[in-house]
């Protein structure tokens, strides 16, 4: 702590955390930097409201109401396959499954978490689209409900793993004084073991909808690209993030294009930044709530 | 006691936590070859206090003492004296065994590691550290493994002989027996009177028996202060404080 | 009665829900192993793509993947270890320490095509690196960069605290406790995170689709500089550009092969050795 080699070692250490720390304000910086100058050319309002999306007509419209209604009914979807599929496949390994099969199962669930979003993408343009198209009768598979469907798919392994945690922090003290009152099993999962570690369960949901809503390749690939407002599963819509993925290639360096993309690049890092905030505010309260029974 | 037996003089020491003052002018004297104990309730400041003698306390942020601990005559509390150098002169064994996860052969090896050394001559030392300990018969068919697979006993000596591998000249004991069994825990008693033919040792102990079967001198702390300091022949049977013998007969702590 | 009922009714809903998730995910993969399996051959391994991509190999695009894999990892580890240990050994409190975990926590969630718009306008235009394996690699390096902090993180306070004691009794300075004892310890924790977000960088499509991607390449990239094929892109491209969907679509069932094996091996690897020291913790 005195000598000269074990000070020069701790400043190298600063530096470096101090060039992370740059780096990741940097992307914060840099998307201000390149989405703020629309704004110059349009108010906040018709940016969020503007009901049409004509990047490249002339005069171009940057309105982005559709784009976060294509994100919206996407994400709506999704969130109706992912958070029962999810929250129920994590009650089954928590309660059904014997102690064998819960240490083979876990894993899968995380490792199957990593399939990369490229390979649910392909999966969903090569079999679920059409597979959905013939089956719903409709014009075509790419459209909001294939999005969805994949997309929750795609969530449940996250919300799964994350509400099993939860599950299995519970105190094993509650349970047991539920089944001394004569609860049977199904009734001391519902009344005592999901209400305490119902936070950690709403932590996984909103982590996994953050995922949903930033998810990229896949929308781009089935949600059949339209910049349109609607409000049926069966049509084609065009959520942010597929947007930004589509344009880039096209838009020309420093155009207001550009600057469109990166304004909803920043809309979606707010919104992913809110849903971060929300989940940790809320498993904060949790482990207050659960740290004085530990 | 004559004054060139002194290893290690504290004079007037007194140790915060922030505002909160945890030793009041402690004045104690360690001799050399002597097994020093230190008693009383816990909470009293004994480990604060030996922590201090190896400036493991200077971890701790918002910390600060005041006073002399003269080692050689140099001040330990200085700042400016470097803990690297105190350390290699005052080994310390902890509370619960701390053993690296690594093989017994390295966990002994580690302080000599440090400073450069031959292989050949690690290996003597690492010997010779381990048969001090009393450990070498039953671990030299296997000192490739892992130390975690010992015995907590066994641990503990192996944190012993880890410590003499670095050849200090004081050895601070904090409760080493706090979490051993009482088999355990007699022959770790049996280590430190043997090792007190080489070593200054000092001992922090919860357990007043310990401390009369192992030591020359015993210090009898409360809530920071220093209240007795004699031969542990005369402490436990003619204390002269009121605060010793009510302690000693276990009216409270 | 009643309550016999609804139990059997609720856990038969429940077991529902993970047979029709595992269904799912068994129909994934059981379509991409049975479609893939059949153009997966040693020159599609071995050699470059042919006749405008709907014959030959997808060489190039496994090798582009291995080097922007290996590329960000080149960055983000030491920056991200360093980091972690500057957070845990030396400036716990400090301001810089809570700014970094701040971001750190964030960042975690932010949609990878984000890192890719910021990418493209950091690395690919205001540093003039271009659309190159260095951008890409650099982009995907940012975006695993907050997990191998916090994950190394977490791993160095797992250490007890006994273990830097124990080190610097015996005469250790801080930086050779750091070395030879705290990060031997944390060792498998630190790589498993690592391990972790290989899979995900090897995985990644969005982040290198304007940083680094090329459609098609008949070379192999010869410089950091220069545009390169990967894997995840490959499969992108094959379904929705070119001449001949129905060629390109068995290319791509081998290229979404490779990379679903790829990166379920690599983390399967790691949640093993997760588990196995979590063992021995315990």
């Amino acid at each position: 702590m005195f000598s000269f080699k074990e000070r020069a070692i701790k400043f190298i250490f600063s530096c470096l955390a101090f060039s992370c720390l740059l780096f990741l304000l940097a992307i914060v910086v840099i998307l201000f930097w390149q989405g703020a100058p629309l704004f110059s050319y349009m108010d906040f309002s018709q940016f969020f409201f503007g009901k049409s999306w004509y990047p490249t007509s002339q005069p171009p419209e940057f309105g982005i109401f559709p784009l976060i209604s294509g994100s919206l009914i996407v994400t709506l979807g999704a969130m109706v396959v992912c958070v029962p599929l999810g929250i129920g496949s994590a009650l089954y390994i928590y309660e059904l499954s014997g102690p064998n099969s819960k240490k083979i199962l876990k894993p899968i669930v995380e490792i199957l978490g990593s399939i990369p979003s490229i390979v649910f993408g392909f999966f969903a343009l090569t079999i679920a689209a059409p597979a959905i198209q013939q089956f719903f009768n409709i014009p075509t598979g790419l459209c909001a409900l294939t999005a969805s469907i994949i997309l929750g798919i795609m969530a449940i392994p996250t919300i799964t793993s994350i509400s099993e945690d939860a599950l299995s922090f519970v105190p094993n003290s509650f349970r047991e004084a539920s089944y001394a009152l004569g609860a049977n099993k199904f009734q001391t999962l519902f009344k005592v073991t999901i209400p305490a570690a119902a936070s950690g369960i709403s932590t996984s949901v909103i982590l996994g909808m953050s995922r949903i809503v930033g998810e990229t390749m896949t929308v781009l690939m089935v949600s059949g690209g339209a910049a349109v407002i609607t409000s049926s599963f069966f049509s084609p819509v065009r959520p942010m993030t597929a947007t930004i993925a589509a344009e880039m290639g096209e838009a020309a360096f420093g155009s207001l294009h550009y600057q469109a993309l990166f304004a909803i690049a920043l809309v979606l890092f707010m919104t992913t930044l809110v849903f971060n905030v929300i989940a940790e505010r809320i498993s904060q309260k949790y482990a207050l709530k659960l740290g004085a029974n530990r | 006691m004559l004054e060139q037996n002194i290893r290690v003089k504290a004079k007037d020491v007194s140790f915060y936590y922030g505002q909160k003052r945890a030793l009041k002018d402690l004045n104690i004297n360690f001799f050399t070859n002597k097994v020093t104990a230190f008693i009383g309730p816990s909470g009293c400041g004994k480990s604060t206090f030996i922590r201090l003698l190896n400036k493991m306390n200077d971890l701790i942020p918002n910390t600060r003492a005041e006073g002399k601990i003269l080692l050689d005559d140099e001040n330990i509390l200085d700042k400016k004296v470097d803990a690297v150098k105190i350390r290699r002169k005052i080994g310390m064994v902890f509370q619960k065994p701390n053993p690296f996860p690594k093989s017994i052969f390295q966990n002994v090896a580690y302080g000599l590691e440090l400073c450069s050394m031959s292989k050949k001559e690690m290996e003597r030392v690492v010997e010779e550290s381990l048969q001090k300990a009393a450990l070498w018969n039953e671990v030299k068919d296997r000192l490739r493994d892992n130390a975690l697979g010992l015995s907590g006993g066994q641990q503990q000596r192996l944190c012993i002989a880890r410590c003499l591998a670095v050849e200090p000249e004081v050895i601070l004991f904090d409760e080493p027996c706090a979490s051993l069994d009482p088999i355990s825990t007699s022959k770790i008693e049996e280590l430190i009177l043997e090792l007190k033919k080489q070593y200054t040792i000092v001992i922090v102990t919860h357990n007043m028996q310990q401390a009369a079967r192992v030591s020359d001198w015993t210090a009898f702390m409360y809530i920071g202060e220093l209240i007795e300091f004699s031969p542990t022949k005369e402490i436990f049977v003619v204390p002269k404080e009121k605060k010793t013998q009510e302690y000693l007969s276990g009216r409270f702590g | 009665m009643k309550n016999i009922i609804i139990e059997k009714t609720g856990f038969f809903l429940i077991t529902m829900c993970i047979a029709i998730t595992g269904l799912f995910l068994a129909l994934l993969i059981y379509f991409i192993v049975s479609n893939g399996i059949n153009v997966l051959s040693f020159e599609f391994l071995t050699q470059p793509p042919k006749n405008s991509m709907t014959a030959g190999g997808v060489a190039p695009a496994i090798v582009g993947s291995f080097y922007l894999t290996v590329g960000a990892v080149i960055v983000a580890l030491p920056l991200g270890l360093a980091c972690a240990i500057y957070l845990n050994e030396y400036s716990p409190k400090g301001l810089v320490a809570s700014a970094i975990r701040i971001s750190v926590n964030n960042l975690a969630g932010v949609p990878s095509v984000v890192f890719g718009l910021f990418g493209l306008a950091f690395f690919v235009k205001f540093l003039g690196f271009g659309i190159s394996i260095l951008s890409g690699s650099l982009t995907l390096a940012i975006l695993i960069l907050p997990a191998i902090i916090s994950t190394s993180q977490e791993a160095l306070s797992a250490v007890p605290n006994s273990i830097r004691e124990a080190s610097l009794a015996l005469g250790a300075t801080h930086s050779q406790t750091i070395r030879k004892a705290v990060l031997p310890c944390a060792f498998s924790a630190i790589l498993t995170g690592v391990i972790l977000s290989i899979a995900r960088a090897a995985g990644e499509t969005a982040p290198i689709l304007f940083t680094a991607a090329a459609f098609y390449k008949r070379d192999y990239p010869d410089s950091i500089f220069s545009e390169t094929m990967a894997l995840p892109y490959h499969i992108y491209a094959l379904m929705t550009e070119g001449t001949s969907p129905d060629k390109q679509v068995a290319i791509a069932y081998g290229c979404a092969l490779i990379l679903l094996l790829i990166v379920l091996v690599i983390s399967a690897g790691a949640i093993v050795l997760r588990n196995k020291y979590r063992r021995q913790n315990a």
